[in-house]
């Protein structure tokens, strides 16, 4: 049971798909500037994450070698694209400010990566809870920008006035770099920076070590 | 946790026959889940579609009505065909009041700073009177160009002139704010020059002779008689 619970609990943090993996940057970017789209969005990834690692565990034994990325990318592909069509049938408006970034979930890295790396090797129930888990991860970091760039770029939270703006009358001046998708770089970075200060082991080592030269090596 | 390694079956796996029945097996399931998900939900997305697209003329209109079922609201409304300069067919929406026609409302397009943007444009029965503008679909700035979906902004159409006495075409979004009492111009929006400009060229256009400008003299002098 602890194997299992590490497997689900180990992406939030200790190896995030975007913090520590920095993988799936570019829906973080897009579709962060409120915070009702990235919700739509996190249970879109999560659930096509949990179920393509799900379906592609189930058939790991049968799996070609030499095929396998194609179908990975083809189951994966078709569960994007069931949910792309619930969303459409079932959250119509918020659906259509997501447009292309939910048939893009089929390029994120996250996905694939999970599918190669640990549902080719392990079980089913592991490989779902690993899906889950790092759809989750994900899930956290969008739900994080998307919260200080909903709140700070337009003063509300899910549409609900928190911050009354100066225009209507209020005391916020809205920051308008907030809805840009600059500000989601900065925020996933100072993300990335606050974490690696706390869990100091994802600190990478430098790829190059810059020693002191002395003058007379030079000479 | 990769427990199960040495379990696999590796004689037949790799095989031609195997890849085979893998790939055609894969392609098949696949492809009768997507299918099925697309037939399913067909008819609620073209529901879907067809609501916002009524919505948004309802709302343009002023009939607008959260409470209210918007098939009903739209059964007051009357779609028909006009022909335009170039020869197209193009929809026009008439508000009814009995026998007599209300409002009109025309569907606008026409490039932003960024994007081609779709919307409607209400006008009274006097073929000059604008009653609202509103856009369904566009890719302007967020924050500042996609401040033309913004009520503050969208109130000011109300009331203003397309033309001038002359019959040409005076309507424009302005840089910064409009003078007061003006009867054709429209505050800029901050940081988004461009997209009132583009906004100003194309809603022009489509009141000019090569839009609806015959079919809103028309209606004006119908109105008037």
């Amino acid at each position: 049971m602890n194997g299992a619970r590490k497997v689900l609990i180990d992406p939030l943090v200790d190896s995030n798909p975007v913090t520590l993996q920095v993988l799936g940057i570019c829906s973080a970017l897009a579709v962060t500037t409120s915070l009702l789209p990235a919700l739509l969005m996190c249970a879109a990834l999560t659930s096509v994450c949990a179920l393509s690692t799900t379906a592609i565990s189930s058939i790991r034994h049968f799996v070609p070698n030499n095929i396998r990325i194609i179908v990975f990318m083809t189951i994966i592909a078709s569960f994007v694209i069931v949910t792309d069509q619930v969303l459409r049938a079932y959250a119509f408006e918020t659906s259509k400010q997501l447009s292309v970034f939910v048939g893009l979930i089929i390029t994120n890295c996250i996905v694939l990566g999970r599918a190669e790396a640990f549902a080719m090797k392990n079980n089913v129930g592991m490989s779902f809870l690993d899906g889950l888990g790092n759809g989750l991860g994900y899930s956290v970091i969008l739900i994080i920008v998307a919260t200080i760039r909903e709140l700070f770029g337009a003063g509300t939270l899910l549409d609900y006035r928190i911050l009354p703006l100066v225009s209507d009358g209020g005391w916020y001046e809205a920051n308008g770099l907030m809805l840009l998708p600059p500000s989601a770089f900065f925020i996933i970075g100072l993300l990335i920076w606050a974490v690696r200060s706390w869990r100091t082991q994802q600190v990478e080592r430098p790829e190059f070590q810059i020693h002191e030269v002395h003058r007379t090596e030079v000479l | 946790m990769s427990d199960d390694a040495n379990k696999t079956p590796k004689r037949s796996r790799d095989s031609i026959s195997n890849t085979l029945i893998v790939a055609i097996g894969v392609s098949l399931v696949c492809s009768v889940l997507v299918a099925s998900a697309a037939i399913l939900l067909k008819p609620r997305q073209l529901q879907n579609e067809e609501e916002f697209r009524q919505r948004i003329i309802l709302d343009v209109a002023g009939l607008y009505d959260p409470a209210a079922d918007i098939s009903s609201l739209y059964a007051s409304i009357e779609e028909r065909m006009i022909e335009i300069a170039s020869g197209e067919q193009v929809p026009v929406y008439l508000v009814m009041d009995g026998s007599r026609i209300e409002q009109v409302i025309l569907p606008i397009e026409g490039a932003g700073l960024w994007s081609t943007m779709y919307g409607y444009l209400a006008v009274e029965n006097d073929g000059n009177t604008v009653r609202g503008l509103q856009f369904y679909s566009h890719a302007e700035t967020p924050g500042l160009g996609d401040g033309v979906d913004k009520p503050a902004w969208r109130e000011q159409w109300p009331g203003k002139k397309l033309y001038d006495a002359n019959g040409q075409p005076q309507i424009e979004v302005v840089k910064g704010p409009a003078p007061d009492g003006s009867d054709y111009q429209i505050d800029g929006l901050a940081g988004a020059t461009l997209t009132g400009r583009g906004v100003s060229i194309f809603v022009r256009r489509w009141i000019g002779e090569e839009g609806y400008g015959p079919f809103l003299k028309t209606l004006g002098q119908e109105e008037s008689r």
